[in-house]
């Protein structure tokens, strides 16, 4: 079995190698906004191009807009003079005989690819990407087969108790906000491939991109890779502003459910990037949740009690309040027991915020645990992706341990009373009994 | 959503393959106990992965006592004569590290992530739990219950492991790879602290171990270190009697469960030869291009005619590990689509692999996918800890880590006609079992649980 280690969803970027970490970082004419991190260790070369294409930006009525451009990308490209229309099935060969592999990259905030190369690949493989994120032919006949497999997919996750939770937590913190939209039958049976097009024209934009390349290239060659990414794209608008976050009023529903355990998800939305009291917060969730076994809740509700396989609490810091969330799992006759325990702990936590002793607990894994954060390409770039998608300073890394020593117990204290109020809590339980 | 079982063969080529220059930098020891250590300095950051392999697992246990193994894994974090309970995951939290453990068929596994200055702390700290573990009963009853839990999480409320474990206990009559690793229900139940405490005093022993440490290390401050802190633990007679090796299969076997779930689900098991001999064996080799040809990539055979093409499928899946203690399968697994049944699918299934039969591979397959095994060694440097788990899984199973270089390479060698010849050869019904499941329908008033109980007459 893997112990289930809690961990937080807060990103954080270190340097791979002894020397402090060099982002650079610079913006092209066409807007797109570039960060690099040469590495010259392994002749690979790792990217990402993010844009504000995440599922907070599917059209009302056709949730799964975002997620349904973002894998049709490759599903065929658009011939031009120089290049051939390609298929899906040429599109995925010429990556696999290249070597090089493309993922998907999707959340509610952000949308794109990344793209793993050698570096004596890479000029092929970036001009395939290249024409993925600039030229989608959105085959009508392969969106209306990918529909299917979305809903047959859609229809085995609500059997879940984990997926109904999880959905019915979303839409109690989010109500009507994007960050609260569901997946549903309907929304995918209404989304037409001119919803693709669109939706594709408007956000997959050259001065909206965020592109991130960690690898065993020189600047100048990044320079010309992120030209070479972008060139075909368009300009985009300014994207409608987002409504703001207004948190739900609270509350707890119980969902009936055939599991064996129940499900408990509790919280509410809480934290946006950037935020003055994200260290506090951070270290504070250490104590609380995120710090697996040596975390308040494991120790009270699995160690001390036997209840629970896994328990944790999180903070998902977004570009408007992002949840605060605490999971668990336990026999469902348990359910009440369980959700008692962890309600007196969050109780004791916000009253009395850590100890000296949990504090420099906190402190001592999260300074010592640092190079664990950065010590792989694929690290790095999601860090660093991060950093440019959200604005942080480029000195983020370099900051971020002394951040962390700076933080006492009287702002997580303070941070958490201000971020939590355990009466907006939702508390979704299904399956219990 | 489907049930993948990871082919060990191909993570090992196609995702862990080292650099050619792997035996250039990795060394191995043995201490005078009989611990194997095994060394693989990688400088790229001040990290490293520590890991105690002990080759000792689910198959080692017998009738009533399934999920030992496991339950001794969870118990090592419980306290020794020196540690109280939970204070070892204390001080590696202290130390910045993360740290874990895993059970499977052939060996349980600890390990700890680590910035590079506190190698030695660790080591201190398996070495202790290796020689003083305690047991306390009390401990050891509210650990049993986080187990049930993690066995209703995993396994009870998930149709598809249901079936996945339904499936193992059907294809397997005698050998112990018919159980579960985290035991049965009622084994679980039934399970007492002296059961833990009994696996701990027989299995694990220097001479049953292995570390692996791979990072920012120097080889020889490494094996300094080891025989600091592990050459005093004494070794212990180990008696492995009972092979239980399986009858030979001589018809079709077939098993079917029922839970409540959306889409029906079916999986193929064959059985086939195991990689013994990584110099000689080939049918291995080749047994594991054929599960790259039909499922190593997004555009492999199965998905691209089943699922993309002819549609009868929403997912479809191949795989093959042949490094393992004991017998191996190949397995094929799919959803159907709406409009095909689980026996038109098995049926869709095996035309596949009868296509490679008939007309063999093209070279431009089997280009590719040695393509993708070639780079994946040098993808594989990015990662220390990855590194290490593949050495330990070699190791764990009967094999070297020099093979894993040699592996690669004579994966290249594979030819067309030593694919096809696999093909034609374990495919046909008598070394197959099949399972079924049946997606039962989810109503409000649906309270009756999928698996029951565990009841049954006390002994």
């Amino acid at each position: 079995m893997f112990k289930l280690i809690a961990g937080t969803v807060l990103a954080f970027a270190c340097s791979l190698s002894h020397a402090a970490l060099q982002i650079q970082s610079w913006t092209l004419d066409n807007g797109a906004r570039v960060l690099f991190v040469q590495s010259t260790t392994i002749p690979i070369l790792d990217l990402s191009v993010d844009f504000d294409a995440g599922a907070r930006r599917d059209p009302a009525g056709k949730v799964g807009t975002a997620a349904m451009t973002n894998a049709m990308l490759s599903r065929g490209v658009v011939g031009s003079t120089i290049a051939p229309a390609l298929n899906e099935s040429q599109i995925s060969d010429a990556f696999a005989d290249l070597a090089a592999q493309r993922g998907n990259r999707l959340d509610n905030d952000r949308g794109g690819m990344s793209l793993r190369t050698l570096t004596t690949e890479r000029q092929a493989a970036v001009a395939m990407l290249t024409r993925l994120l600039a030229q989608p032919s959105f085959p009508a006949e392969l969106l209306a087969r990918d529909k299917v497999r979305t809903i047959a997919n859609l229809k085995e996750n609500l059997t879940k108790p984990e997926v109904i939770a999880e959905r019915a937590f979303s839409t109690a913190l989010y109500s009507t906000h994007p960050y609260g939209a569901q997946l549903t039958e309907a929304s995918v049976n209404a989304i037409t491939r001119d919803d693709l097009v669109a939706f594709h024209r408007q956000h997959y934009v050259a001065n909206h991109a965020v592109i991130t390349m960690i690898g065993d290239i020189s600047r100048s060659e990044a320079d010309g890779i992120a030209r070479e990414l972008t060139a075909q794209l368009p300009q985009g608008a300014a994207l409608p502003a987002l409504p703001p976050v207004v948190a739900g009023k609270g509350g707890e529903q119980r969902i009936a459910h055939s599991s064996s355990q129940a499900h408990i998800l509790m919280g509410m939305p809480a934290l946006q990037r950037p935020d003055a009291d994200f260290f506090p917060l951070m270290v504070g969730n250490y104590v609380l949740g995120s710090g697996g076994f040596v975390s308040r809740l494991m120790n009270e509700v699995r160690e001390k009690r036997g209840l629970t396989y896994g328990v944790s609490s999180y903070f998902e810091p977004m570009a408007q309040p992002g949840p605060f969330q605490i999971g668990l799992q336990t026999k469902a006759e348990q359910a009440d027991q369980a959700l008692k325990i962890v309600r007196e702990t969050v109780d004791g936590f916000l009253k009395q915020g850590p100890t000296a002793a949990e504090l420099k607990a906190a402190k001592d894994n999260l300074v010592g645990g640092f190079s664990l954060r950065i010590d792989s390409n694929k690290k790095l770039l999601e860090n660093i992706a991060m950093i440019g998608f959200y604005g942080l300073p480029l000195d983020y890394l370099d900051t971020w341990t002394a951040n962390v020593e700076r933080v006492t117990a009287a702002q997580i204290r303070e941070a958490f009373n201000r971020k939590l109020h355990t009466e907006q809590f939702s508390t979704i339980i299904v399956g219990a009994r | 959503m489907k049930l993948r079982i990871k082919t060990l063969l191909v993570a090992v080529s196609m995702l862990l393959a080292p650099v050619i220059a792997l035996a250039a930098q990795t060394q191995e020891f043995t201490l005078k106990n009989g611990m194997k250590i095994i060394v693989n300095e990688d400088h790229r950051a001040p990290t490293v992965a520590h890991m105690i392999w002990y080759r000792i697992g689910s198959v080692d246990e017998r009738n009533g006592t399934t999920g030992t193994a496991h339950a001794l894994e969870h118990m090592m974090f419980k306290g020794t004569k020196h540690l109280k309970p939970g204070e070892f995951s204390r001080r590696v939290a202290q130390m910045g590290g993360r740290e874990n453990a895993f059970t499977s068929k052939d060996y349980t596994a600890y390990f700890q992530q680590i910035e590079k200055s506190h190698l030695e702390a660790v080591m201190a700290l398996e070495a202790d739990r290796m020689a003083n573990l305690i047991f306390d009963k009390e401990e050891f009853g509210r650990e049993i219950r986080v187990i049930m839990e993690e066995r209703r999480l995993r396994t009870d409320d998930q149709p598809q492991a249901m079936l996945y474990e339904a499936l193992m206990a059907t294809a397997y009559a005698a050998h112990p790879y018919r159980n579960p690793i985290i035991g049965w229900m009622d084994d679980l139940e039934n399970m007492t602290v002296e059961d833990v405490k009994a696996w701990h005093e027989h299995w694990y022993a220097p001479n049953n171990a292995t570390m692996v440490v791979s990072g920012d290390v120097d080889a020889k401050q490494v094996q300094r270190l080891a025989e600091k802190y592990f050459s005093k633990i004494k070794p212990k007679t180990l008696v492995r009697t009972r092979p239980q090796n399986e009858p030979e299969q001589k018809g079709i076997k077939r098993v079917t469960v029922k839970a409540p779930a959306e889409n029906p689900y079916v999986m193929l098991t064959f059985k086939v030869p195991a990689l013994r001999d990584a110099d000689k064996d080939e049918e291995p080799l080749a047994l594991d291009v054929l599960a790259a040809v039909l499922d190593g990539y997004d555009n492999a055979r199965l998905g691209a005619r089943l699922v993309r093409t002819d549609r009868v499928a929403n997912e479809v899946g191949a795989s093959y590990s042949g490094v393992a203690r004991g017998p191996v399968q190949f397995i094929l697994d799919g959803t159907p689509a709406a409009g095909t049944t689980t026996e038109q699918l098995e049926g869709y299934l095996r035309a596949e692999v009868a296509r490679v039969a008939k007309e063999g591979v093209s070279e431009d397959e089997l280009k590719r996918v040695k393509t993708q095994l070639i780079a994946s060694q040098i993808y594989k440097r990015d990662s220390v800890f990855g590194q290490a788990m593949e050495i330990g899984v070699m190791e764990m199973s009967g094999h070297s880590w020099k093979d894993i270089d040699r592996l690669i390479a004579r994966l290249r060698d594979v030819t067309p006609q030593q694919v096809q010849a696999v093909a034609q050869k374990y495919f046909g019904d008598d070394a197959l079992t099949i399972g079924t499941l049946v997606p039962l329908p989810m109503t409000d008033k649906d309270k009756q649980p999928a698996v029951p109980a565990s009841s049954g007459p006390l002994r």
